[in-house]
């Protein structure tokens, strides 16, 4: 591995690596896990919550859960400070889109604009990339109900369950043997939490150490975002019986 | 003197414009297409300034396509539409194009509408609309006989109205028209209404 070519972002390295990008990602691999699954009828978002202090003041703001506009919402991995900097660049392209077209961005465009804002980062100007994993959830006319994750690399894919933070390969590899692709909203929600108590580190899984988001269609057609309180994500685990310490299981 | 006015009816949009290219008492040409084809299910009639005209509707007509190269979905009419009056009203207090348009489309979920954007930017979605001095005759008549839902041949029939009304009462009335129409099927020329046509080459 060669240490030459790592502080420039702009350079390739001989084996044709991107060195800066690659320890972005690292950053990423020990930053709080967050699980996205798809569903008929919506997008379940579920976050690790890794900052938990009976302190800290948690009253209407998320730490992984960020609503980009009505119809789009996302799940955050990595740097926190580099998350707020890229979601109010989303945020802005969105109402952009809506200030010259009268209409909501479409998903995968919204996620495309915000990737193409990250690849600058990996190509000129010098800075390093950021330190950020993002899974989108969202809903539009066109494609209905979206997953997608993209990375500090800029690149990015449309997903029907994905992982992203710490243990997202075991995460992901669980999702790939239990996800189904007529999975319900509900469903959904179990094997999300299902998978995140698994592959978290800690032994018991609380609502304070959880976050859950689900995207989905009100009776009257409206796109709701709704991040679930601490008591009815308490009584979720119950539930769903994840809330004892984890066991071996086979 | 350039006429240009539309109408909405059962399942289409109907935009007519005169043929004359004019400038100061001379006429160019008689067969100047000022309804351009924004995409498969768009017409934009521009009238006005006829360098800005034709730079203007074509500067849309090429970011229309750009976003449906880069999205892989076209734009819907009320998106194109105010797009359009987005670029007049960022030129608006800079360099302002001089170029009134009446943008029909046909998108299958809402079926067809017409949008009415004036040179200053202003947008609205409209039934009938009509601009020019011709305006103050064709707006009258289909005020006088339109009605929702008409059939095509209402419509055409309507549209036949206006341009007698114009050629009769406008005293510098452009002799020619050309009528396209955008339906589910797409946007396509529909007839020409033609009093003066340009005389053949006579053979040597």
């Amino acid at each position: 591995m060669s240490r030459r070519y790592d502080s420039r972002t702009t350079i390739f390295s001989p084996e044709g690596r991107l060195f800066q990008v690659e320890y972005a990602m690292e950053a990423i691999g020990n930053a709080g896990a967050a699980i996205g699954i798809l569903s008929k009828d919506g997008v379940v978002l579920v976050g690790e919550k890794k900052v938990t202090s009976k302190l800290l003041q948690t009253s209407g703001s998320t730490e992984k859960m960020y609503k980009i506009d009505d119809h789009v919402a996302c799940a955050v991995a990595g740097i926190m400070s580099d998350a707020n900097i890229l979601t109010n660049t989303a945020r802005v392209q969105a109402q952009r889109y809506t200030f010259a077209y009268q209409e909501p961005m479409p998903v995968e465009q919204l996620v495309q604009s915000l990737c193409d804002t990250k690849q600058g980062y990996t190509q000129f100007g010098g800075l390093r990339p950021f330190g950020v994993s993002f899974l989108f959830a969202g809903w539009d006319k066109n494609l209905g109900f979206q997953l997608y994750m993209s990375d500090p690399s800029g690149n990015y894919g449309g997903w029907k369950a994905a992982a992203i933070g710490a243990n997202n390969q075991a995460a992901q590899s669980m999702l790939k043997q239990d996800y189904k692709d007529d999975i319900t909203r509900e469903g959904a929600v179990e094997l999300a939490l299902k998978v995140l108590s698994k592959t978290m580190d800690s032994t018991s899984l609380s609502s304070d150490k959880l976050e859950l988001a689900e995207l989905f269609l009100s009776p009257s057609g409206t796109v709701k975002y709704q991040v679930s309180s601490p008591e009815s994500l308490t009584k979720l685990l119950v539930k769903f019986g994840v809330n004892q310490p984890t066991t071996e299981d086979s | 003197m350039e006429c240009v006015f539309g109408l909405v009816g059962e399942g289409f949009a109907v935009v007519v414009a005169d043929t004359s290219a004019v400038h100061s008492i001379l006429v160019h040409k008689s067969n100047e297409d000022k309804i351009m084809v924004l995409d498969s299910h768009k017409l934009i009639a521009a009238s006005g300034e006829p360098g800005d005209r034709v730079q203007f509707t074509e500067y849309i007509q090429k970011n229309v396509a750009l976003y449906q190269f880069r999205n892989g979905i076209p734009l819907t009419t009320a998106a194109a539409a105010n797009f359009t009056r987005g670029e007049l009203a960022t030129a608006l207090r800079k360099n302002p194009y001089s170029v009134n348009i009446l943008l029909a489309g046909y998108d299958k979920e809402t079926g067809p509408s017409l949008y009415y954007i004036d040179y200053i930017a202003t947008l609205h979605k409209v039934d009938k609309g009509a601009f020019g001095y011709g305006s103050y005759f064709s707006l009258s008549t289909m005020d006088r006989h339109y009605h929702s839902r008409m059939s095509v041949e209402e419509a055409i029939d309507l549209v036949d109205k206006c341009i007698i009304e114009i050629r009769s009462r406008l005293v510098v009335a452009p002799p020619n028209f050309v009528i396209k129409i955008v339906d589910k099927d797409g946007a396509r020329e529909y007839a020409w209404r033609e009093t003066v046509k340009d005389a053949d080459v006579a053979s040597a």
